[in-house]
């Protein structure tokens, strides 16, 4: 194999363009898998919600997985530029006029700028959720439920035993249960990364709980979890919008780039052709308007 | 029919060039758009005006000469042919019909409509060709059985007359298709196989010296191609150079 060919030629460029967009391809359906978890109602889709983002960040194949997505962006980001830098070259000179919707979609000629377009969602959506969930220092909420108890209490004036109602705070564990933690006890309880409960005279993690991400993203699309630690994202209406119109462009970029990538690769042929460009805009349709269902349908509940 | 030019003049390869209006008159739609030119470079020497260069052989389609951008798409709106088939009846009386050559960093300009297109003659060079010994005991091609699928395969690929028009519609300003097609035309036969390998790393890696533009699959191409070659001899010249990159 000779490396130069497979990293410097025109097609080289094309394989892994397509390779990185095809993997991602893949990386939206598994992410699109666990957002829909959030169209789970009520304390039960906030805890599926929650298991599966733990499991996601502790699962070490996921953990390839996401280097492997990491990459890819990287790679597709640089490679797409290098490829529309050369490509204007190729052109030094203008046409005084040209038609290109004669002969081609809108979608295939401007694949760079809508490229770039996601690459600024995609910006935004990690410090959104990415940076705020895994590298942001400091406490992180855990996932609570604050239910009312009644509490009897002894009346020192009247000499009575009264009832009271009570909040008390559960932390849902990853044992599956949910349990009273005094994380106020800074004598014998210590927190560690974040989700870590550690018993401070033994040195002994005794539990763990779940980042409550839930929340986090309930409250970016408009819900009030201050009770949680999160209060509402006063500019939830812009998040959305922004969030809708991203993926109005990732479906003109798939509608391309899905079947393009087949045919960089050289999979398409007469006989797959017509497949491979129908998955293609189904894909292309589908998991963009799933994505994007989520956040209209939180804002609207919210 | 009377109609507004707007041409590309240009007086050589140096020269900055400009877009220059020429109103012409008397046009009948059975004339070839060859024809209207001629009659326009008529009435330019009559006037002791430079006559514009443009480039024409058999002026029926099959010798790839002819080129030109017309009002924006390679070869004229119509489908399936060249220039010098392009009909003036397709045109409105009064409609301003701009005439650009073919614009490639790899194409560059002669004079006014004129492009050097011998990059293609070079990436041909590099591989486009099968080695037979013509000791004067050739083999018969006949004696050689291929499957009809294939010989018709190679032969819509070898139909490409290396116009260019690939290239001068393409947003990229990619060869892509006429490689491809050149590639595909040998790739498809037993007698190309020998040289197979060499044939798609050398063509591609003389495509990308000279400067044309990386594929991005838009297809346009294959809408404006004069002889309709395919967008699949593409996809056959990406499986052929990935395996002859990783064997040789």
């Amino acid at each position: 194999m000779s490396k130069s060919v497979l990293l410097k030629s025109s097609l080289a460029k094309k394989y892994w363009m397509a390779l990185t967009g095809l993997f991602l391809c893949l990386f939206l359906v598994g992410h699109l898998a666990g957002n829909l978890q959030l169209l789970k109602a009520g304390e039960e889709g906030r805890r599926a919600f929650n298991e599966y983002a733990y499991f996601m960040a502790h699962n070490p194949v996921v953990k390839i997985l996401s280097y492997l997505t990491y990459i890819s962006i990287i790679f597709h980001v640089i490679d797409g530029f290098l490829l529309f830098a050369q490509n204007r070259k190729a052109r030094p000179v203008k046409y005084a006029h040209t038609r290109p919707q004669e002969n081609s979609s809108f979608a295939s000629r401007n694949m760079a700028l809508l490229g770039t377009l996601i690459l600024v969602f995609i910006v935004t959506h990690m410090q959104n959720f990415w940076y705020k969930a895994k590298i942001s220092n400091g406490p992180f909420p855990l996932h609570t439920l604050v239910k009312e108890i009644d509490n009897q209490e002894y009346d020192p004036a009247t000499g009575a035993i009264v009832n009271k109602k009570q909040d008390v705070k559960l932390y849902l564990l990853t044992n599956g249960q949910y349990q009273m933690i005094d994380l106020e006890d800074k004598d014998n309880i210590e927190l560690r990364h974040n989700t870590e409960i550690y018993s401070k005279k033994l040195d002994v993690k005794v539990a763990e709980g779940y980042k409550d991400l839930h929340s986090l993203t309930t409250a970016f699309f408009g819900h009030d979890n201050s009770k949680y630690g999160f209060p509402k994202n006063d500019l939830a209406t812009v998040a959305v919008i922004f969030y809708v119109v991203s993926m109005l462009v990732l479906i003109f970029h798939l509608w391309h780039g899905f079947s393009s990538a087949f045919q960089s690769l050289g999979l398409r042929s007469k006989k797959y052709a017509p497949i491979i460009i129908t998955v293609g805009k189904i894909f292309a349709v589908v998991v963009p308007v799933l994505f994007a269902v989520i956040p209209v349908y939180l804002y609207l509940t919210k | 029919m009377k109609l507004n030019l707007k041409i590309w003049r240009q007086k050589g390869p140096n020269d900055k060039g400009s877009m220059v209006s020429y109103p012409i008159e008397n046009i009948d739609g059975d004339m070839s758009f060859l024809e209207m030119l001629d009659i326009l470079n008529d009435q330019l020497v009559e006037k002791g005006d430079d006559p514009v260069a443009f480039d024409h052989d058999c002026r029926e389609g099959i010798c790839g000469m002819c080129s030109l951008y017309i009002n924006g798409e390679a070869h004229g709106p119509d489908r399936g042919i060249t220039t010098c088939q392009l009909h003036m009846r397709k045109f409105n009386d009064g409609d301003t019909i701009y005439i650009e050559p073919w614009r490639a960093k790899a194409f560059p300009v002669i004079k006014d409509l004129m492009v050097d297109r011998s990059a293609f003659d070079r990436i041909m060079a590099a591989g486009g060709f099968v080695s037979v010994n013509t000791s004067g005991n050739t083999q018969d091609a006949n004696a050689i059985p291929i499957p009809k699928d294939d010989a018709d395969e190679a032969f819509n690929a070898a139909t490409c007359i290396g116009c260019g028009a690939c290239v001068a519609s393409c947003v990229n300003s990619s060869a892509m298709l006429f490689v491809s097609a050149k590639v595909s035309q040998l790739a498809l036969l037993p007698q190309g196989q020998i040289e197979a390998m060499d044939r798609v790393k050398n063509m591609v890696a003389v495509m990308d010296e000279e400067g044309f533009g990386n594929c991005s699959n838009t297809g346009a191409c294959e809408v404006e191609c004069p002889k309709e070659i395919s967008l699949e001899n593409i996809a056959r010249m990406n499986r052929e150079f990935l395996k002859a990159s990783f064997v040789k």
